[in-house]
């Protein structure tokens, strides 16, 4: 915030400076004054994790020192908010799996995997069916089956797609799907 | 002179239910101060140590309804240590032995012991009403005596408490007789609920219009509550594990269309945002809304949800609605009295480009025009986003304000935000309750001095620069009740400048000041009718026995109160009463 302060004392001085430059290649102040409007402008309902990256340089300050008691909010609200976190990342994530078709669910820990071909030889297991090859543009082929999750924002994705750590901290249920369904999520069938 | 019979002004003073006006009642006459309190039925004590149960029965014998409040405000911040005070059980105590008819009893911020709630249960055989705020102290087995021996119970509501949960069979003893029920919230409870007493507990309450449950109540056990309570006017949601199946969703959206008198929604735990769909068929009918817990429920879920909600007057919500969110509250919700932004993101790990801004309180202060109250938590603040909210709102009677960050300050002009608070200052002469944040000298307190006239309580935190600040506010603000600072550069020479000033307030919290010692000494010498309390969770209770040196020793806290009844006995160690 000083950052900014400063500059705007000194945006004036600038403009009466000489440069070698083209008009509008100033680095610096300009720079920050735009990455302040494209904060503001982001601020939607919706988090845009790359924006993020900008806005560090500008609003990252040393981390702060917990203040006793700051800010002002109820220790039980702070506890139930917290309780929330802490579930999804204590032991263990253990999420359903439906399978299409199957007359009960089950569930898995998605901690206990490393990574995509893990997870797959595992319900591939548990489920007795067999899930095809992935690709990146086709999705999954050679099977009807194919597996998809719930993911935070409450839609359907493809399983693989994703890094599997940003995988594994975003899905809330699997889903093995079957048939003609699966047709719309690219399985090449 | 009374041209009339006692009876004829008891029945006038009948009418008269503010604590207040009855209070100036009983000033006029010897005779209107008799009737008066012969007659009050309700009394509110906003801090338990300023009087005593005795003095309270003896004056008010006709007492039906008490409200009593324990720990001060900062006590919700951890401010305050757990073992301070604030007991209930001398109380119960009293009015039990004196045979007081209670039946009503709200308490908020004290500690209540099983044992109390078991005394409670047994002692006042009309008792209809136990409503508990921010209270500590007690399980499940004292809420299974309320449940088991209040035969007239009609209400129940814990909010936001800490209670341990024996996972115990309290909703069973409930007595199968016990039909009266019109409010039950049980909320704040962690643990497991036997959902089939729930169930019949709810079926034969015809008149149940409040229900608010825990967590541990699934989807389909809410779907059949509600089926056979669609008089509901009031209701909190659990958590939902996952997204419903079609079925279960259907069925839920079938019963809560019945609930055509339902007003109020909150909880919303862990909800997946489909299950905040299945409320879509009665959201024009609402007027109260708590979103504050739903952290699973995206921004813009919320939003879709929320624009269907034109005749909402009460909104508490997370910041992850963002600004443009809130443009959307601001154009649908046209009678919006009272907002709520709580922060989503408590210890600023994430850069939160969702959370809100000054953008989005301007927004609701231009289309609400009857909001009054507000509470908004936000990262940034500009002085010109106040001057435009002041003018936009003259109407606010409660307004707080906190910037996450200490100190911050106007962003765009790395100014002080003094000319912002005190342009709602100036402009909102009914202004009653006020918190104060970012970058603010002195200047700010000049303001409020002057301008906030009605003002009756005041929070501060890491503002001003010295001790003409808080005596702006000490000599300004004729109405000031309740003053509480915290890490601000006010000292003895404020606090002590006029100690008549505490007569006509209730309390005064000072902590990581200026103030010393010697200080408080001298002010607990001159205000005998005061208790000065410094609390110092390092060291044992020696502070009277310390040399002269000492007294120059900055307070960590300070709480200071008026009373009647002199220093209390139940104080632990780590408070010193001078």
């Amino acid at each position: 915030m000083e950052n900014v302060g400063v500059c705007d004392e000194f945006v004036n001085l600038k403009a009466t400076e000489l440069r070698l430059g083209l008009p509008g290649t100033e680095d610096g102040c300009e720079e920050e004054k735009q990455k302040v409007s494209c904060i503001k402008s982001n601020k939607r309902a919706l988090p845009e994790p790359e924006k993020n990256n900008e806005s560090k340089t500008e609003t990252a300050s040393p981390p702060k020192a917990q203040i006793v008691g700051w800010p002002p909010v109820r220790s039980y609200r702070k506890n139930n908010i917290q309780t929330k976190k802490n579930e999804s990342e204590g032991q263990g994530m253990y999420v359903k799996v439906s399978m299409d078709g199957a007359p009960y669910l089950r569930k898995i820990d998605l901690t206990v995997y490393k990574q995509y071909p893990e997870l797959m030889k595992s319900l591939e297991n548990m489920f007795k069916f067999s899930v095809g090859e992935y690709f990146e543009r086709e999705g999954y082929k050679g099977s009807e089956f194919v597996p998809t999750y719930e993911d935070k924002d409450g839609d359907w994705m493809l399983v693989g797609d994703v890094p599997w750590e940003m995988f594994v901290s975003s899905c809330k249920r699997l889903r093995i799907m079957k048939g003609s369904e699966v047709k719309g999520l690219g399985c090449g069938v | 002179m009374n041209y009339f019979p006692d009876e004829v002004i008891e029945h006038i003073f009948d009418f008269i239910a503010s604590h207040k006006d009855r209070n100036s009642i009983s000033l006029v006459s010897k005779s209107w101060h008799k009737i008066e309190r012969c007659s009050r039925k309700k009394v509110f004590i906003g801090n338990c140590y300023a009087i005593n149960p005795e003095r309270l029965i003896e004056r008010f014998p006709s007492l039906r309804s008490l409200t009593l409040k324990g720990k001060p405000h900062f006590a919700d911040f951890n401010l305050v240590p757990h073992e301070w005070g604030g007991f209930v059980h001398p109380w119960i105590d009293a009015l039990a032995k004196a045979r007081v008819g209670l039946e009503e009893l709200r308490l908020k911020r004290m500690v209540v012991s099983d044992e109390s709630l078991e005394l409670l249960s047994r002692s006042f055989a009309s008792f209809k009403s136990l409503v508990l705020v921010s209270c500590e102290g007690f399980t499940t087995d004292g809420l299974a005596s309320i449940a088991a021996n209040c035969r007239h119970l009609r209400e129940l509501d814990l909010q936001e408490n800490e209670i341990e949960d024996h996972r115990g069979q309290w909703l069973n003893c409930f007595p199968e007789t016990s039909t009266a029920l019109t409010s039950l919230n049980f909320s704040c409870l962690k643990g497991e609920t036997n959902l089939a007493a729930l169930e019949r507990l709810v079926a034969r309450s015809p008149n149940l219009e409040s229900l608010k449950v825990n967590r541990a109540v699934p989807l389909d056990a809410l779907t059949r509550l509600m089926s056979c309570a669609p008089q509901l006017v009031d209701l909190g949601v659990g958590s939902y594990e996952n997204e419903p199946d079609q079925e279960s969703f259907v069925k839920l959206m079938d019963a809560i269309k019945k609930c055509t008198e339902l007003r109020s929604l909150s909880g919303f735990s862990e909800v997946a945002p489909l299950c905040l769909t299945a409320f879509y068929p009665i959201c024009e009918n609402l007027t109260s809304l708590n979103l504050s817990y739903a952290a699973e429920i995206q921004g813009n879920h919320l939003v879709r949800f929320i624009q269907f909600c034109k005749r909402l007057q009460r909104l508490w919500i997370l910041d992850s609605i963002g600004d443009k969110g809130l443009e959307v509250v601001a154009s649908t919700c046209k009678e919006l009295q009272e907002l709520r932004v709580f922060p989503s993101d408590l210890h600023d790990e994430e850069d939160n480009d969702t959370a809100v801004t000054e953008i989005g309180l301007v927004a609701i202060s231009a289309g609400c025009p009857k909001l009054h109250s507000i509470l908004y938590f936000c990262k940034q603040m500009t002085n010109a986003a106040l001057i435009t909210v002041a003018k936009n709102c003259p109407n606010f009677i409660r307004f707080r304000l906190c910037i996450l960050e200490p100190n911050k300050p106007d962003h765009t002009t790395s100014q002080s935000l003094d000319e912002g608070f005190g342009a709602i200052v100036q402009a909102c002469k009914g202004l009653r309750r006020l918190s104060v944040s970012g970058l603010l000298t002195d200047k700010v307190f000049l303001y409020i001095g002057m301008y906030a006239e009605q003002l009756e309580m005041l929070s501060i935190a890491f503002a001003g620069d010295t001790d003409k600040g808080m005596l702006y506010v000490l000599n300004g603000c004729k109405k000031m009740r309740k003053l509480e600072i915290r890490d601000s550069p006010f000292g003895n020479a404020a606090l002590l400048a006029d100690v008549d000033k505490y007569r006509t307030m209730r309390s005064l919290w000072m902590s990581s000041c200026e103030v010393t010692l010697g200080g408080c000494k001298r002010l607990a010498r001159n205000a005998p009718w005061l208790n000065v309390e410094i609390i110092n969770e390092n060291e044992n209770n020696d502070l009277m026995e310390r040399n002269e040196e000492d007294e120059r020793e900055k307070v960590d806290r300070l709480y200071l109160y008026r009373t009647v009844v002199g220093a209390r006995k139940d104080a632990p160690p780590c408070v010193t009463i001078l």
